[in-house]
């Protein structure tokens, strides 16, 4: 593109053809005001708050909706630009209501804010204010329309962002009303963005409705814990006690964007049962003690357990949202200890890939990627329940690329498919052949001999090759396998498919993963087959193993089986059976005081520093934004003490810092390491009992957010995102 | 968007005639398929005069899922078009303008006049079914202040006697179909 040349302020500036006014000044620092404005959204110029003055034109123009031009001369600071703007302020108060002091957004309102410097002391307005009726749109987010200045970005946002219209505007003129006309929940799972977005205190986040004012609250930087994005966060908290989460701007993460997830899950921590002491069953009664004695207990039991069985018979279990430094220790300290049995994948079937890959799993371009696909498969993958802020990339690429599923159930999409394949849950596999297959027709040199013969007699249909035909055409193309993938008892064959299918048509290839940390977890180590950074280590119980087949001692990191794990039922089971349970937990309710013997509080999410390693492998280490409450701590402190009592070596850490460094170190010393898939047995059928699953909701997949009230009180707690009963007869 | 349980007994065929339908399919088809939202109001329009002149919340949804449109964006158009009725409402809708131009030439006059006449107040039906009051917005007939519309017709530079005269042409319309059907029955 072209560049011209202007002047803002008397600054000489060069600026992209079609650029807006408003833009180029923003990158230039120099402020206008503004309402409906925002970068991500379109322009809709509706506020006429951003009057700026060119020269030689009569009248001043919205530098929103005006493109830059040759030579242009923008004074922002001009009589005729302030009388505008002041102008547009008196309009924009008129019907404005001067609730201020009992509003949320006093004090971090762009309508208050700019009030101060346009806005006249006195209003000449004498006549009635109009009112307009509040609306609720569900537990999340306040409403307060009177507020309402029209601006349009929240209609915008559902528009253009999410692609699903809840919001509108009804009426016209005075009666003109922004909302969702019949009184409906605001359904969408990233629906809170519109509080970020509303620039006055419309509205505003029911959760922390009047529980502090902006200026009393602390930011603290943080990343979010519940899906493998790590979103970046602040965290606000008024004296150690968090008041809510926002996004923190990362462009080639979440953007400006947070999932509802992400942003209200600390409710969890602050309004759910939190277990503050250590405590022991003792005949059954549970009794506060103090940390000495129930880690003694522990490291006594682990040393009797471990020591009779030959290691075989403990093992560790770590939760959705363990860090890094959580799970390096944990699997240092018990492979020292002598035993391999530790494991995050609770809801992994096939382990018939363990070893092979690379040593974190995820994907192999940057997520940014996602926005200029020209094709993008997705295998299994609910991006919308899983990742949210995924959908949203993929979404924009639709605008001019082509996005298509094999999904075995009928998913909610916020982007249109240029092709569907709803397999049973069962033929999945078989499914995602057929288009290796029909690719291998369209590209017939690239697969070697023994891929050739396993996709022998495998037929394909029209359908499948004009995905493999969009793959091969797309300049820019990829195949994203959910997280369900790693949940199927094909796992293993569906990954060897798509990373083959990705090299035959020129595609990247990423897998999302269950938790937030999933790819820390396995660089950690926090897996029977390797140890740290894809070290050797003999081979372990996978938590598969260790949950259906039953151990005599298990510790338990933040993880309720009972819960999340695949085996639910028989988990339960096999945990009550247990000789001995430890849980390192930040919760004192749920089944967990059911089965375990010794329950250490610890440290929750915002509560601990760490580090969580993302899909894309970024390592994103954070501090803790707030003290944890009673005598709960860290969760890596906590471990680092136990290896000190178990009389292991080399556990003399004194900072969470010092522990990942050492992990670091081991990671750089061998890189990402990629074992080459191994070519599969034939294709079996596998019986549809077995895929069929009871599938983790949205606001189910860990601890945290299974306590968060206001998530839970949502219509999409409710309903299972996935059915995977719907059969589709072909 | 569609909405996975949505009722298939409040299909937008279901409720409407055959005729009405094969009328919307035909806006439909003049415009391009990927532009789903330019038939909206005339779909709106046939609905609502198959519909005894007003809008229900079950129609203007059934109109959304048949033209595969956001159901908001359906109401968006349904509240800012002031000849869509969103209640029951008359036969015949006096629609006055109370913006700008009428209102400065005496738009509050001809309001008055017409409450006193009907005796009923703006938004209000006459207990027989017979008269609305509405004002509406601007209906680009500034030049004729002040003004209002009634069954489809303009009518401008209002005095009390011309509005008189238009009332009283609608009584005789009235009186007219009255006695047809009166004959219709005899028949
Ligand atoms: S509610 Fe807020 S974001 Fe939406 S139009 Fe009104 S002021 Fe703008
Ligand atoms: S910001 Fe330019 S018109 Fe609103
Ligand atoms: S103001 Fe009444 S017609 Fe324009």
């Amino acid at each position: 593109m072209g560049k011209v040349h202007i002047e803002i302020d008397g600054q000489k500036l060069e600026a992209e053809v079609g650029s807006m006014i408003i833009e180029v000044a923003d990158k230039a620092d120099i402020y206008i005001p503004r309402f409906c404005y925002h970068k991500k959204l379109s322009v809709a110029a509706n506020c006429r708050m951003c009057m700026v003055d060119v020269a030689n034109l009569p009248k001043a123009v919205p530098a929103c909706a005006t493109p830059v031009a040759e030579g242009m001369v923008i004074d922002t600071r001009s009589q005729k630009a302030i009388n505008a703007q002041k102008a547009v302020m008196e309009f924009l108060l008129i019907n404005h209501p001067l609730d201020c002091p009992v509003c949320d957004q006093g004090g971090e309102c762009e309508l208050q804010d700019l009030s101060v410097g346009y806005g006249d002391d006195v209003s000449r307005f004498t006549e009635g204010k109009r009112v307009v009726k509040d609306k609720d749109i569900g537990p999340l987010i306040a409403t307060d329309m009177t507020r309402c200045i029209h601006c349009t970005r929240c209609v915008r946002f559902g528009q253009e962002i999410v692609g699903i219209r809840e919001f509108g505007a009804t009426g016209r003129g005075e009666h003109m009303e922004i909302g969702t006309y019949i009184e409906e929940t605001v359904e969408s799972e990233v629906s809170a963005n519109i509080i970020d977005l509303c620039p006055v205190g419309a509205l505003t986040a029911k959760p922390s409705q009047f529980k502090a004012r902006a200026w009393e609250l602390r930011q603290a930087p943080s990343i979010a814990a519940h899906d493998c994005l790590g979103s970046n966060i602040f965290v606000h908290h008024r004296r150690g006690e968090i008041i809510r989460v926002v996004p923190r701007e990362n462009e080639s993460i979440n953007e400006v964007w947070l999932s509802d997830r992400d942003r209200f899950s600390y409710q969890g921590l602050t309004e759910g049962a939190r277990l503050l002491n250590p405590r022991i069953k003792r005949n059954g009664e549970w009794e506060d003690c103090d940390w000495q004695t129930a880690l003694n207990l522990v490291a006594s039991e682990m040393k009797r357990i471990i020591g009779a069985s030959n290691g075989n018979d403990f093992g560790i279990l770590m939760g959705n949202n363990a860090t890094t430094e959580e799970s390096y220790l944990a699997q240092r300290m018990l492979r020292k200890a002598g035993s391999n049995n530790i494991d995050f994948r609770t809801r992994r079937r096939d382990y018939t890939g363990d070893g092979r890959g690379s040593v974190r799993s995820g994907m192999n371009f940057p997520m940014e990627n996602l926005d200029t696909m020209d094709a993008t498969l997705l295998i299994g993958a609910d991006l919308r329940h899983e990742q949210p802020l995924t959908a949203l990339r993929v979404r924009k690429s639709t605008g001019y690329g082509k996005a298509m599923a094999i999904n075995p159930f009928d998913g909610e999409y916020n982007f249109r498919l240029s092709n569907e394949l709803q397999p049973k849950s069962n033929m999945l596999a078989q499914e995602f052949a057929c288009v290796l297959a029909a690719a291998d027709a369209l590209r017939p040199e690239s697969l070697n001999a023994e891929a050739k013969e396993w996709l022998d007699g495998i037929e394909f249909n029209d359908e499948h090759k004009e995905i493999a035909q969009n793959l091969i055409d797309g300049e820019a193309s990829c195949i994203l396998m959910g997280v369900y993938v790693q949940e199927h008892p094909q796992a293993e064959t569906i990954n060897w498919l798509a990373e083959t299918l990705a090299s035959v048509t020129d595609s990247d290839w990423g897998y999302m993963t269950q938790g937030c940390n999933a790819a820390g977890n396995k660089i950690a180590g926090a897996v029977p087959c390797q140890s740290a950074a894809g070290g050797k280590s003999e081979q372990g119980k996978t938590a598969k193993e260790m949950l259906t087949e039953g151990l005599k001692g298990y510790m338990l990191v933040n993880c309720e089986p009972d819960v999340e794990s695949i085996w639910a039922e028989q988990a339960l089971q096999n945990l009550k059976d247990a000789e001995f349970v430890v849980a390192l937990t930040s919760f004192a309710d749920g089944r967990v005081p059911d089965y375990a013997n010794v329950m250490l509080p610890i440290a929750g999410c915002y509560e601990t520093s760490g580090t969580y390693i993302n899909v894309e492998g970024k390592w994103q280490s954070f501090a803790a934004a707030v003290k944890a409450p009673g005598e709960a701590r860290p969760g890596w402190k906590v471990l680092r003490v136990l290896a000190n009592l178990l009389d292991l070596s080399g556990f003399e850490y004194e900072s969470s810092l010092q522990v990942i460094n050492e992990l670091r170190e081991k990671f750089d010393a061998v890189g990402d390491v990629r074992v080459a898939r191994k070519v599969p047995p034939p294709m079996m059928v596998v019986n549809e009992q077995e895929t069929n699953r009871e599938c983790l909701g949205l606001y189910m997949v860990d601890p945290l957010v299974r306590r968060a009230g206001a998530l839970q009180k949502t219509p999409k707690a409710s309903t299972h995102p996935i059915s995977i009963s719907r059969v589709k007869t072909r | 968007m569609t909405d996975f349980n949505y009722d298939q007994t409040l299909h937008l065929k279901n409720l409407l005639s055959p005729d009405a339908i094969a009328e919307i399919d035909g806006w439909i088809k003049k415009y391009p398929p990927e532009r789903k939202r330019p038939p909206i109001i005339a779909a709106l329009k046939v609905v609502q005069e198959h519909n005894g002149n007003y809008l229900t919340e079950e129609l203007m949804q059934a109109v959304a899922e048949y033209l595969d449109v956001p159901h908001i964006a359906v109401y968006e158009v349904a509240t800012f078009y002031s000849m869509f009725h969103l209640n029951e409402v008359g036969k015949h809708v006096i629609s006055v303008c109370n913006n700008i131009s009428c209102s400065l030439r005496g738009a509050d006059k001809v309001i008055e006049h017409l409450q006193n006449r009907l005796n009923i107040k703006v938004g209000e039906t006459t207990d027989d079914g017979v008269y609305t009051i509405k004002t509406v917005e601007c209906m680009a007939a500034c030049g004729g202040a002040p003004m209002l519309e009634v069954d489809k017709v303009y009518h401008e530079n209002l005095t009390e006697e011309k509005i008189d005269q238009i009332l009283s042409d609608i009584a005789a319309v009235e009186l007219n179909s009255k006695e047809m059907s009166n004959v219709e029955a005899k028949d």
